[in-house]
């Protein structure tokens, strides 16, 4: 066993109502891929937050390559080799990549210099990238590259990554890979953040598991399942969601070229995308962040409009209809942003149940409002969903993400539509109520309904969904049964126009 | 030290404790000033607020009160629709000069025919002046994308030149040996919007007032148009995905708004005020902000800001006359009111925590 490059003893963290981090104490050893595993407020992002400087533990210590490690601010932690990746990148689309990684070195030399250094750098960890090019126009995947260089640039010893993975297709993930075993290989140490299992039983060499801020346990993940990960991760058995054979019945939601501009900017438009779903099937639709899911959502939910034959409901052309028209006949969505998209952060949950539920609950006659059914409604999803609140008159805000996505998801699926479509039903959710949700589309579907699930965990749609097609700038893949893709295929669904290539080295 | 925390929700004592806070933190900031101008400052208080309540001649002052007040409600509860679904109509002002003017136009075209349908029609062109005047920015927002605030604000001095060209011109009293200004409408009994009680202050601007205050009311908490202002205020993009027209919204807004601007402009110009005149317009259609955001955009609390508002209006006019105070201070006064409304605010979403420890 080598020697630990991070040591960290009884580290106490708390917040004013929460304790975020209690007496955690691991070892991080040079050259391993050192897992930090946990559900949302589990207490991780504190926990590398205090290692990389960000926020001053209340206790305990840390020896960093063998000496006592305090660090005062992110600078002083990057000075003793400590470097981190973050999960949300922060960089300058107008500038280009060298000018970036300039920006956040200290003392940076001149242009030409970093951008031999980039380039050395990149070719000597397999992230192949140009120094020149603009960032506005590289793919997420080759953004994270910019910040793996930035880091890697500063010669660490122990290098932090914040759930690389979730902005990238497979094969990305595999180039990624690639790159930190060479570097562990150097004898860097990597705590590598992330709650997707098989991705950390192929990549970790150690995990340490945290639950509501304890170390639960520190294992070999190659030598544990995902289901044993899971469990220790949330504290109880996880129930895997069933599904029922069922007979499929007509086409109830049909998009025929549609195609439809981004309000944004930096959105992406639809190009000419066709799909059918059958009553009692469930349509996964994979595809990295950005690639229309959003405008998807909206063309279905009616934000945005479409030529009326774009889309049919039941044959019927609905594409210039409004959100509620197409909730009238039985069209419901749940956009992914929970707080002020499918909720109103300050409005109490009977407010966000009229919402959507106005029409299809009969909580309004005549445009005037009964407020003591909307309650009644807001306290049905409640009970069923398992919301976690002290009741229907609290503000959307106060609750946790992983109970407001529950209340959002539930309030849809309570109103019997005929095709529901959910965008990233489970994102930031942990993994009981995830699997909850995941059985109320599955039941939904048994029902009758058709099921569109656009989501960008591939896991949860191989796991509900029936037939598979993936979004790529905008485009959709062929659409194929689940049953017959390994994640190979998939990832190539996926890739599309921005395949990656990795260096040869 | 003080910290400043956010509650995880909005503080339902402090959306009502925050006003009388601001009062009192207005009276104490007020009285310093009062003192600093060589004047006591209970006194100043007292006569701001307890003599056109209270003194021997409240009599005179307590009807004008509801003459004070009710425009500023009429034109506030218009302006808090707007301003809670996100729209901001800065040009009361000029809704409710154009109201006056359509009003009052209607009623010199009868001159001097009597009729029991004469007020009735005016009531109905005066709304229809206002909402047609703020119509205008609505339009152009919807249309072209132009900021409403900008467009209503700068129709104000529009209005302002058309009263102005209305009193010398088309407006003009024919008998009034050339004076500027239009015949008085309370010497025309149809066109008069007298006092419904004799020595009141009670109008029919009054009833109006209250019945916008009520129907409001009515609309914000039980009907789904109230909901969708609300909803696309607090968040603008849940109201679209809700359903919510957002065009449709801005011109039921502003037109709403110009409307009740018009009536309070159409009720002031055939009552209390008489006739159009150039300098007709004082300022109600800007201080009715002030009321709007003092009644927490409240209808109920917007009825008891207009008064509170008209109270300091009639108070510090008995301040200047008999204490001899600046106009420029009780304006400060009126000011400040707002000032620590806004800010005593913070408190109904964050919540002070005293903190000894150093923060990392």
């Amino acid at each position: 066993m080598t020697a630990p490059v991070l040591s960290i003893h009884g580290l106490t963290k708390a917040y004013p109502g929460v304790v975020a981090n209690s007496d955690v104490s691991f070892d991080v050893r040079q050259g391993e891929v050192h897992a930090l595993l946990g559900e949302n407020g589990a207490g991780k992002s504190t926990l590398v937050k205090m290692i990389y400087g960000l926020v001053k533990p209340d206790h305990g210590s840390m020896t960093f390559q063998g000496t006592p490690y305090a660090p005062a601010e992110p600078r002083a932690a990057r000075a003793a080799g400590v470097a981190m990746v973050f999960q949300h990148f922060s960089l300058f689309d107008a500038l280009n990549v060298a000018e970036n990684v300039a920006l956040g070195m200290e003392d940076p030399p001149r242009l030409a210099d970093l951008a031999g250094r980039i380039r050395e750098v990149s070719e000597t960890y397999g992230l192949p990238l140009d120094p020149f090019r603009t960032v506005g126009d590289l793919s997420a995947g080759e953004r994270q590259r910019v910040e793996i260089i930035r880091c890697l640039l500063q010669d660490p010893r122990l290098l932090i990554m914040d759930e690389p993975t979730s902005v990238l297709t497979p094969q990305e993930v595999e180039i990624l890979f690639q790159t930190l075993r060479k570097l562990t290989a150097e004898g860097v140490a990597i705590l590598y953040i992330s709650h997707k299992l098989e991705e950390i039983r192929a990549l970790c060499d150690t995990a340490t598991i945290l639950r509501l801020g304890k170390k639960v346990a520190t294992c070999t993940p190659a030598d544990t399942t995902a289901r044993q990960l899971a469990e220790m991760m949330v504290g109880t058995v996880l129930h895997t969601p069933e599904r029922s054979g069922r007979a499929l019945g007509d086409v109830a939601l049909e998009l025929s070229e549609l195609s439809v501009r981004s309000p944004s900017a930096f959105g992406c438009s639809l190009k000419g995308v066709s799909l059918a779903v059958r009553q009692g099937e469930v349509l996964g639709l994979g595809g990295v962040a950005g690639n229309g899911q959003d405008e998807l959502l909206g063309a279905l939910s009616g934000e945005l409009r479409s030529a009326p034959d774009m889309v049919r409901m039941h044959g019927t052309p609905v594409g210039a209809l409004g959100p509620m028209e197409r909730r009238r006949i039985g069209l419901l969505c749940a956009p992914e942003e929970r707080l002020g998209h499918a909720a109103a952060p300050d409005m109490s949950l009977t407010e966000n149940a009229m919402l959507t539920g106005s029409l299809r609950e009969g909580l309004e006659r005549r445009g005037f409002l009964d407020w003591t059914k909307a309650k009644g409604f807001a306290e049905a999803i409640i009970a069923r969903f398992d919301v976690r609140t002290p009741g229907p008159g609290n503000a959307a805000r106060s609750l946790s993400g992983g109970n407001l996505q529950k209340f959002v998801i539930g309030r849809e699926v309570m109103q019997r539509p005929e095709v529901l479509v959910v965008n990233q039903p489970t994102w930031g959710v942990d993994a009981s109520a995830a699997a909850a949700i995941r059985q109320a589309l599955l039941d939904l579907a048994a029902g009758g309904t058709a099921v569109v699930v656009i989501s960008q965990d591939l896991d949860e749609l191989m796991e509900i969904s029936d037939r598979f097609g993936a979004l790529n700038e905008g485009r959709l893949s062929r659409i194929r049964p689940t049953s017959e893709l390994n994640i190979e295929e998939i990832g190539l669904m996926m890739g599309g126009a921005h395949d990656m290539e990795v260096a040869h080295v | 030290m003080l910290k400043l925390e956010k509650r995880p929700q909005p503080s339902k004592a402090w959306v009502w404790l925050a006003p009388v806070v601001a009062v009192i933190a207005t009276m104490i900031a007020g009285g310093a000033l009062f003192a600093l101008l060589g004047k006591d400052p209970l006194v100043a208080i007292r006569t701001i607020f307890w003599d056109p309540l209270f003194s021997e001649f409240a009599f005179f002052y307590r009807p004008q009160l509801l003459v004070k007040g009710a425009p500023l409600i009429l034109i506030a509860i218009g302006l808090s629709l707007g301003f809670r679904a996100g729209i901001w109509n800065i040009g009361a002002e000029g809704q409710y000069i154009v109201g006056a003017l359509t009003g009052a136009g209607v009623g010199l075209m009868f001159y001097p025919m009597e009729g029991w349908f004469i007020f009735p029609l005016m009531v109905m062109a005066g709304a229809l002046g206002g909402w047609a005047w703020a119509t205008i920015p609505a339009v152009l927002k919807v249309k072209f994308g132009t900021n409403e605030i900008l467009v209503s604000l700068m129709l104000v001095y529009v209005a302002e030149q058309l009263l102005a060209s209305m009193s010398l011109g088309l407006m003009k009293n024919p008998e009034g040996f050339g004076f500027p200004g239009s015949r008085n409408l309370q010497q025309y009994p149809s066109a008069h919007n007298a006092e419904l009680i004799a020595g009141s202050g009670m109008h029919w601007g009054v009833v109006a007032a209250l019945i916008a205050v009520i129907f409001a009311y009515v609309m914000l908490t039980r009907h789904i148009l109230g909901f969708h202002i609300r909803l696309t205020g607090e968040a603008p993009r849940a109201a679209r995905f809700a359903g919510v027209n957002p065009a449709r919204l801005v011109l039921i807004c502003l037109g709403l708004a110009g409307a009740l601007a018009g009536l309070a402009g159409m009720f002031e110009v055939s009552g209390p005020a008489g006739r159009v005149s150039i300098d007709f317009n004082v300022g109600y259609g800007f201080t009715a902000i002030i009321v709007a955001f003092l009644g927490r955009l409240h209808p109920l609390g917007i009825a008891l800001a207009g008064l509170l508002m008209a109270l300091t209006y009639i108070g510090g006019e008995i301040a200047q006359s008999r204490l001899g105070l600046p106009a420029a201070a009780i304006q400060m006064f009126q000011g400040m009111l707002l000032f620590f409304l806004l800010a005593v605010d913070v408190m109904t979403n964050y919540r002070l925590r005293l903190t000894w420890r150093e923060v990392a």
